[in-house]
Protein backbone atom coordinates (compact mmCIF):
# COMPACT_ATOMS: atom_id res chain seq x y z
CA UNK A 1 0.00 0.00 0.00
CA UNK A 2 1.04 3.72 0.76
CA UNK A 3 0.56 6.71 -0.74
CA UNK A 4 1.72 7.78 -3.92
CA UNK A 5 3.24 10.83 -3.16
CA UNK A 6 4.41 11.86 -6.81
CA UNK A 7 0.66 12.03 -7.77
CA UNK A 8 -0.07 13.69 -4.51
CA UNK A 9 2.37 16.88 -5.32
CA UNK A 10 0.69 17.04 -8.61
CA UNK A 11 -3.18 17.13 -7.20
CA UNK A 12 -1.83 19.68 -3.97
CA UNK A 13 -0.04 22.02 -6.89
CA UNK A 14 -3.48 21.91 -8.35
CA UNK A 15 -5.39 22.16 -6.00
CA UNK A 16 -3.97 24.93 -3.78
CA UNK A 17 -1.11 26.27 -6.31
CA UNK A 18 0.85 29.54 -5.19
CA UNK A 19 0.13 27.98 -1.48
CA UNK A 20 2.81 25.65 -1.66
CA UNK A 21 6.25 26.74 -0.84
CA UNK A 22 8.14 22.96 -1.21
CA UNK A 23 8.03 19.36 -1.10
CA UNK A 24 10.89 17.68 1.29
CA UNK A 25 11.88 13.96 1.13
CA UNK A 26 14.16 12.63 3.23
CA UNK A 27 14.74 8.81 2.98
CA UNK A 28 11.03 8.31 2.39
CA UNK A 29 9.74 10.98 5.23
CA UNK A 30 8.04 13.57 2.98
CA UNK A 31 7.30 17.17 3.98
CA UNK A 32 4.75 19.68 2.65
CA UNK A 33 6.13 23.05 3.19
CA UNK A 34 3.00 25.62 2.83
CA UNK A 35 1.84 29.64 3.68
CA UNK A 36 -0.30 29.71 6.54
CA UNK A 37 -3.01 31.64 4.81
CA UNK A 38 -5.03 28.44 3.94
CA UNK A 39 -3.64 25.81 6.45
CA UNK A 40 -6.84 24.85 7.09
CA UNK A 41 -8.30 24.27 3.59
CA UNK A 42 -4.71 22.27 2.84
CA UNK A 43 -5.41 19.93 6.01
CA UNK A 44 -8.56 19.24 5.65
CA UNK A 45 -7.88 18.01 2.13
CA UNK A 46 -5.21 15.86 3.44
CA UNK A 47 -7.08 14.59 6.04
CA UNK A 48 -11.10 14.03 3.26
CA UNK A 49 -9.38 13.02 0.10
CA UNK A 50 -9.50 9.40 -0.20
CA UNK A 51 -5.44 8.74 -1.77
CA UNK A 52 -4.53 10.24 1.19
CA UNK A 53 -6.47 9.56 4.10
CA UNK A 54 -4.78 11.21 6.76
CA UNK A 55 -7.19 10.95 9.89
CA UNK A 56 -4.73 10.99 12.88
CA UNK A 57 -3.37 13.78 13.64
CA UNK A 58 -0.10 12.63 16.42
CA UNK A 59 1.52 15.97 17.00
CA UNK A 60 1.62 19.77 16.64
CA UNK A 61 4.81 21.36 17.14
CA UNK A 62 6.55 24.26 16.39
CA UNK A 63 9.89 25.58 14.93
CA UNK A 64 11.55 28.87 16.00
CA UNK A 65 13.92 30.33 12.72
CA UNK A 66 15.29 33.12 14.44
CA UNK A 67 19.00 33.97 13.40
CA UNK A 68 19.13 30.44 10.97
CA UNK A 69 22.57 29.91 9.91
CA UNK A 70 22.41 31.00 6.08
CA UNK A 71 22.60 27.92 4.51
CA UNK A 72 18.98 26.84 6.31
CA UNK A 73 17.60 30.25 5.87
CA UNK A 74 16.38 29.24 2.73
CA UNK A 75 13.69 27.00 3.66
CA UNK A 76 12.76 29.61 5.93
CA UNK A 77 10.61 32.04 4.75
CA UNK A 78 9.26 33.19 8.09
CA UNK A 79 10.35 33.40 11.30
CA UNK A 80 7.72 30.42 13.15
CA UNK A 81 7.15 26.77 11.01
CA UNK A 82 4.06 25.25 13.13
CA UNK A 83 4.36 21.61 12.18
CA UNK A 84 1.76 19.24 12.31
CA UNK A 85 2.58 15.44 11.62
CA UNK A 86 0.35 13.40 10.12
CA UNK A 87 -0.71 9.90 10.04
CA UNK A 88 -2.88 7.48 7.25
CA UNK A 89 -4.13 4.46 9.43
CA UNK A 90 -5.55 3.39 6.09
CA UNK A 91 -2.25 3.75 3.68
CA UNK A 92 0.30 3.18 6.72
CA UNK A 93 1.76 6.48 5.62
CA UNK A 94 3.01 9.51 7.36
CA UNK A 95 3.14 13.47 5.85
CA UNK A 96 4.73 15.97 7.53
CA UNK A 97 3.34 19.72 7.03
CA UNK A 98 5.27 23.03 7.68
CA UNK A 99 2.98 26.29 7.72
CA UNK A 100 5.10 29.16 7.70
CA UNK A 101 3.79 32.36 10.57
CA UNK A 102 5.11 35.56 10.32
CA UNK A 103 6.75 37.00 13.30
CA UNK A 104 3.81 40.09 13.13
CA UNK A 105 0.87 39.18 13.39
CA UNK A 106 1.53 35.99 14.86
CA UNK A 107 -1.51 33.85 13.81
CA UNK A 108 -2.55 30.79 12.19
CA UNK A 109 -6.21 29.41 11.65
CA UNK A 110 -6.89 26.63 14.48
CA UNK A 111 -7.34 22.86 13.20
CA UNK A 112 -8.97 21.87 16.19
CA UNK A 113 -12.09 21.56 13.59
CA UNK A 114 -10.59 19.12 11.80
CA UNK A 115 -8.89 16.45 14.65
CA UNK A 116 -9.82 17.25 18.53
CA UNK A 117 -5.97 16.15 19.20
CA UNK A 118 -4.71 19.42 17.14
CA UNK A 119 -6.94 21.07 20.70
CA UNK A 120 -4.00 20.83 23.60
CA UNK A 121 -0.91 20.33 20.79
CA UNK A 122 -1.84 24.11 19.66
CA UNK A 123 -2.41 24.92 23.33
CA UNK A 124 0.76 24.29 23.87
CA UNK A 125 2.64 25.75 20.33
CA UNK A 126 0.58 28.76 21.95
CA UNK A 127 2.07 28.75 25.52
CA UNK A 128 5.87 27.86 24.10
CA UNK A 129 5.94 29.77 21.05
CA UNK A 130 2.67 32.44 21.66
CA UNK A 131 1.49 31.72 18.28
CA UNK A 132 -2.03 32.38 18.27
CA UNK A 133 -4.33 30.37 16.82
CA UNK A 134 -7.54 31.75 15.63
CA UNK A 135 -11.06 29.77 15.98
CA UNK A 136 -9.48 28.10 18.69
CA UNK A 137 -11.94 26.67 21.39
CA UNK A 138 -10.16 27.22 24.31
CA UNK A 139 -6.33 29.22 23.88
CA UNK A 140 -4.69 29.11 27.57
CA UNK A 141 -1.43 28.15 28.65
CA UNK A 142 -1.35 24.39 29.09
CA UNK A 143 2.02 24.19 30.34
CA UNK A 144 3.26 27.08 32.39
CA UNK A 145 1.14 28.88 35.15
CA UNK A 146 -1.53 31.03 34.18
CA UNK A 147 0.13 34.41 34.99
CA UNK A 148 3.66 33.20 33.58
CA UNK A 149 4.67 36.17 31.08
CA UNK A 150 6.27 35.64 27.97
CA UNK A 151 6.90 32.16 25.99
CA UNK A 152 10.22 30.07 27.16
CA UNK A 153 10.63 28.21 23.85
CA UNK A 154 11.01 31.57 21.27
CA UNK A 155 15.00 31.51 20.67
CA UNK A 156 15.41 34.59 21.45
CA UNK A 157 13.78 33.92 25.14
CA UNK A 158 16.80 34.16 27.79
CA UNK A 159 17.71 30.82 29.25
CA UNK A 160 17.43 31.20 32.66
CA UNK A 161 14.37 33.57 32.21
CA UNK A 162 13.59 36.84 33.15
CA UNK A 163 13.26 36.50 36.86
CA UNK A 164 9.78 34.42 36.68
CA UNK A 165 11.13 32.31 39.21
CA UNK A 166 12.13 34.34 41.89
CA UNK A 167 9.12 36.83 41.38
CA UNK A 168 6.58 34.59 40.81
CA UNK A 169 3.78 35.19 43.43
CA UNK A 170 3.90 32.57 45.64
CA UNK A 171 2.90 34.06 49.18
CA UNK A 172 0.08 35.42 48.15
CA UNK A 173 -1.96 31.76 47.18
CA UNK A 174 -1.14 30.30 50.31
CA UNK A 175 -4.46 30.84 52.59
CA UNK A 176 -4.10 31.73 55.79
CA UNK A 177 -3.53 29.19 58.45
CA UNK B 1 11.88 1.08 100.34
CA UNK B 2 10.83 -2.62 100.55
CA UNK B 3 12.30 -5.84 99.56
CA UNK B 4 9.71 -9.12 98.26
CA UNK B 5 10.78 -12.79 97.75
CA UNK B 6 9.12 -13.43 94.26
CA UNK B 7 9.80 -17.39 94.08
CA UNK B 8 13.30 -17.14 95.17
CA UNK B 9 14.45 -13.34 93.22
CA UNK B 10 14.90 -9.95 95.57
CA UNK B 11 13.49 -7.58 94.05
CA UNK B 12 12.72 -4.10 95.28
CA UNK B 13 9.35 -2.33 94.23
CA UNK B 14 9.95 0.63 92.14
CA UNK B 15 13.32 -0.81 90.95
CA UNK B 16 12.10 -0.28 87.22
CA UNK B 17 11.38 -2.53 84.70
CA UNK B 18 14.54 -4.02 84.56
CA UNK B 19 13.66 -5.70 88.03
CA UNK B 20 11.79 -8.55 85.51
CA UNK B 21 10.04 -9.11 89.30
CA UNK B 22 6.51 -9.16 87.03
CA UNK B 23 5.45 -6.38 89.87
CA UNK B 24 4.45 -3.06 88.40
CA UNK B 25 7.80 -0.92 88.01
CA UNK B 26 7.97 2.89 87.24
CA UNK B 27 10.26 5.28 85.23
CA UNK B 28 10.44 8.43 85.59
CA UNK B 29 11.10 10.93 83.19
CA UNK B 30 9.92 15.16 81.54
CA UNK B 31 6.76 14.38 79.37
CA UNK B 32 8.43 16.61 76.87
CA UNK B 33 11.33 14.46 76.53
CA UNK B 34 8.62 11.30 76.55
CA UNK B 35 6.95 12.84 73.72
CA UNK B 36 9.97 13.76 71.35
CA UNK B 37 11.33 10.00 71.53
CA UNK B 38 7.65 8.88 70.43
CA UNK B 39 8.06 11.50 67.46
CA UNK B 40 11.13 10.53 66.69
CA UNK B 41 10.58 6.48 66.62
CA UNK B 42 7.44 7.15 64.09
CA UNK B 43 7.47 10.11 61.91
CA UNK B 44 5.29 9.62 59.11
CA UNK B 45 6.91 11.19 55.71
CA UNK B 46 4.72 12.67 53.06
CA UNK B 47 6.69 12.09 50.06
CA UNK B 48 6.53 14.90 47.70
CA UNK B 49 8.48 12.92 45.00
CA UNK B 50 8.69 14.54 41.38
CA UNK B 51 11.49 13.69 39.46
CA UNK B 52 14.08 10.56 39.64
CA UNK B 53 14.94 11.39 43.39
CA UNK B 54 11.83 9.48 44.43
CA UNK B 55 12.76 6.46 42.75
CA UNK B 56 15.70 6.45 45.37
CA UNK B 57 13.35 7.27 48.06
CA UNK B 58 11.24 4.19 47.17
CA UNK B 59 13.90 1.99 46.99
CA UNK B 60 14.94 3.70 50.82
CA UNK B 61 11.49 2.75 51.78
CA UNK B 62 11.53 -1.23 50.26
CA UNK B 63 12.72 -4.16 52.05
CA UNK B 64 16.37 -3.99 50.88
CA UNK B 65 17.24 -0.41 53.08
CA UNK B 66 13.93 -0.64 55.18
CA UNK B 67 13.24 2.69 56.42
CA UNK B 68 10.71 0.75 58.60
CA UNK B 69 13.95 0.00 61.31
CA UNK B 70 13.49 3.56 61.79
CA UNK B 71 9.90 3.97 62.74
CA UNK B 72 9.23 6.27 59.41
CA UNK B 73 8.00 3.03 57.22
CA UNK B 74 4.43 4.67 56.90
CA UNK B 75 4.16 6.61 54.33
CA UNK B 76 1.40 8.76 54.41
CA UNK B 77 -0.03 10.70 51.05
CA UNK B 78 -2.33 12.71 52.80
CA UNK B 79 -0.67 15.53 54.87
CA UNK B 80 -2.97 15.67 57.71
CA UNK B 81 -1.69 12.62 58.72
CA UNK B 82 2.20 13.04 58.35
CA UNK B 83 5.24 15.03 59.66
CA UNK B 84 8.06 14.80 57.94
CA UNK B 85 7.75 16.27 54.30
CA UNK B 86 10.52 14.61 52.21
CA UNK B 87 10.86 17.07 49.12
CA UNK B 88 12.50 14.33 46.41
CA UNK B 89 12.84 15.93 42.95
CA UNK B 90 12.54 19.03 40.92
CA UNK B 91 9.74 21.41 41.68
CA UNK B 92 8.97 23.99 38.98
CA UNK B 93 7.28 27.35 39.86
CA UNK B 94 4.03 25.84 38.82
CA UNK B 95 4.86 23.00 41.42
CA UNK B 96 6.11 25.11 44.41
CA UNK B 97 2.40 26.56 45.49
CA UNK B 98 1.13 23.12 45.25
CA UNK B 99 4.22 22.00 47.78
CA UNK B 100 3.70 25.34 50.32
CA UNK B 101 0.13 24.71 50.77
CA UNK B 102 0.52 20.33 51.19
CA UNK B 103 3.48 22.27 53.75
CA UNK B 104 1.09 24.42 55.24
CA UNK B 105 -1.03 21.50 55.70
CA UNK B 106 0.44 18.90 57.74
CA UNK B 107 0.13 19.37 61.48
CA UNK B 108 2.78 20.82 63.75
CA UNK B 109 5.06 19.45 64.93
CA UNK B 110 6.93 19.33 61.30
CA UNK B 111 10.22 18.40 59.59
CA UNK B 112 11.41 18.92 56.24
CA UNK B 113 14.34 17.04 54.28
CA UNK B 114 15.45 18.48 51.15
CA UNK B 115 16.60 15.21 49.08
CA UNK B 116 18.68 16.02 46.25
CA UNK B 117 20.43 18.46 44.48
CA UNK B 118 17.43 19.97 42.40
CA UNK B 119 15.47 20.22 46.06
CA UNK B 120 18.52 21.60 47.05
CA UNK B 121 19.43 23.91 44.40
CA UNK B 122 17.74 23.37 41.58
CA UNK B 123 20.51 21.04 40.03
CA UNK B 124 21.99 21.20 37.17
CA UNK B 125 18.74 22.56 36.01
CA UNK B 126 18.84 26.18 35.89
CA UNK B 127 16.06 26.90 33.63
CA UNK B 128 13.33 29.99 33.34
CA UNK B 129 10.76 27.24 35.56
CA UNK B 130 12.78 25.65 37.84
CA UNK B 131 12.71 26.87 41.71
CA UNK B 132 16.68 26.87 42.53
CA UNK B 133 15.90 25.78 46.21
CA UNK B 134 12.75 24.66 47.67
CA UNK B 135 14.28 26.52 50.99
CA UNK B 136 13.11 29.90 49.51
CA UNK B 137 9.80 29.49 49.94
CA UNK B 138 9.67 26.40 53.12
CA UNK B 139 12.15 25.55 55.88
CA UNK B 140 14.23 22.96 55.77
CA UNK B 141 16.17 20.60 58.62
CA UNK B 142 18.15 18.19 56.60
CA UNK B 143 19.61 19.00 52.98
CA UNK B 144 20.80 15.73 51.14
CA UNK B 145 23.43 16.02 48.54
CA UNK B 146 24.14 14.04 45.26
CA UNK B 147 22.19 13.77 42.15
CA UNK B 148 20.29 10.91 43.20
CA UNK B 149 21.81 10.58 46.90
CA UNK B 150 21.84 6.76 47.96
CA UNK B 151 19.42 5.44 49.78
CA UNK B 152 22.19 5.63 52.74
CA UNK B 153 22.11 8.98 52.29
CA UNK B 154 18.37 9.88 53.06
CA UNK B 155 18.45 7.03 55.93
CA UNK B 156 21.10 9.60 57.34
CA UNK B 157 18.95 12.26 56.98
CA UNK B 158 16.38 10.51 59.03
CA UNK B 159 18.42 9.54 61.60
CA UNK B 160 19.68 13.33 61.47
CA UNK B 161 16.19 14.60 61.95
CA UNK B 162 15.82 12.50 64.86
CA UNK B 163 18.65 13.32 66.59
CA UNK B 164 17.06 16.89 66.16
CA UNK B 165 13.66 15.65 67.33
CA UNK B 166 15.84 13.93 70.47
CA UNK B 167 17.22 17.25 71.27
CA UNK B 168 13.74 18.83 71.61
CA UNK B 169 14.37 20.92 68.06
CA UNK B 170 12.09 22.44 66.07
CA UNK B 171 11.13 23.90 62.70
CA UNK B 172 14.13 26.37 61.53
CA UNK B 173 12.43 29.64 62.56
CA UNK B 174 11.67 30.48 58.72
CA UNK B 175 8.64 28.69 58.71
CA UNK B 176 7.21 32.24 59.77
CA UNK B 177 8.18 33.35 56.48
CA UNK B 178 5.19 31.10 55.23
CA UNK B 179 2.76 31.32 57.72
CA UNK B 180 2.46 34.93 57.32
CA UNK B 181 2.92 35.09 53.76
CA UNK B 182 1.24 38.60 53.33
CA UNK B 183 3.47 40.25 55.42
CA UNK B 184 6.65 39.00 53.83
CA UNK B 185 8.86 41.27 52.02
CA UNK B 186 11.20 39.16 49.96
CA UNK B 187 13.13 41.97 48.47
CA UNK B 188 13.51 44.18 51.87
CA UNK B 189 14.63 41.13 53.51
CA UNK B 190 17.36 39.69 51.64
CA UNK B 191 18.90 43.42 50.18
CA UNK B 192 20.42 44.09 53.38
CA UNK B 193 21.41 41.42 55.54
CA UNK B 194 22.03 43.57 58.55
CA UNK B 195 18.58 44.90 58.85
CA UNK B 196 16.89 41.52 58.15
CA UNK B 197 14.82 40.33 61.00
CA UNK B 198 16.97 38.07 63.63
CA UNK B 199 14.35 34.88 62.59
CA UNK B 200 16.31 35.41 59.51
CA UNK B 201 20.01 35.62 60.09
CA UNK B 202 21.86 32.75 59.79
CA UNK B 203 20.17 31.16 57.37
CA UNK B 204 20.92 31.33 53.79
CA UNK B 205 18.40 34.09 53.05
CA UNK B 206 20.43 36.48 54.29
CA UNK B 207 23.19 36.32 51.88
CA UNK B 208 23.44 39.16 49.36
CA UNK B 209 20.08 38.71 47.11
CA UNK B 210 20.21 37.22 43.82
CA UNK B 211 18.59 39.30 41.20
CA UNK B 212 15.09 40.26 42.55
CA UNK B 213 14.33 42.71 40.66
CA UNK B 214 10.31 42.25 38.34
CA UNK B 215 10.02 41.04 35.15
CA UNK B 216 8.71 44.39 34.22
CA UNK B 217 11.74 46.00 35.68
CA UNK B 218 14.03 43.86 33.79
CA UNK B 219 12.62 44.16 30.22
CA UNK B 220 12.82 48.27 30.67
CA UNK B 221 16.77 47.67 31.81
S1 LIG C 1 18.97 15.63 42.04
FE1 LIG C 1 19.34 14.31 40.28
S2 LIG C 1 18.20 12.45 40.75
FE2 LIG C 1 17.38 14.07 42.09
S3 LIG C 1 15.66 14.94 40.99
FE3 LIG C 1 17.47 16.15 40.46
S4 LIG C 1 18.21 15.21 38.55
FE4 LIG C 1 16.85 13.74 39.53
Amino acid sequence: MGIDFKALQETVKQRFGEQVLAWSEFRGQYGLHVKSGRIVEVLRFLRDDPATKFVMLTDVTCVDGLKLPETMEQGFPERFAVVYHLYSLEHNDRLRVKAFVPEDPCEIDSAAGLWAAANWGEREVFDLFGINFRGHPDLRRILMPANYEGHPLRKDYPLKGRGERDNFPKYTEIPEA
Amino acid sequence: MTTQQVEGVSAQVGAGPESKSGEAGFITTKLNALLDWGRKNSLWPMPFGTACCAIEMMATLSSRYDLARFGAEVIRFSPRQSDLMIVSGRISIKMMPVLIEIYNQMPEPKWCISMGACASSGGVFDTYTLIQGVDQFIPVDVYIPGCPPRPESLIDAVMLIQQKIARNQRQTKLYDRTRHPLDFEPVALVSNAAEAPATLTGSRHSLPPKDVRTVAEKDEA
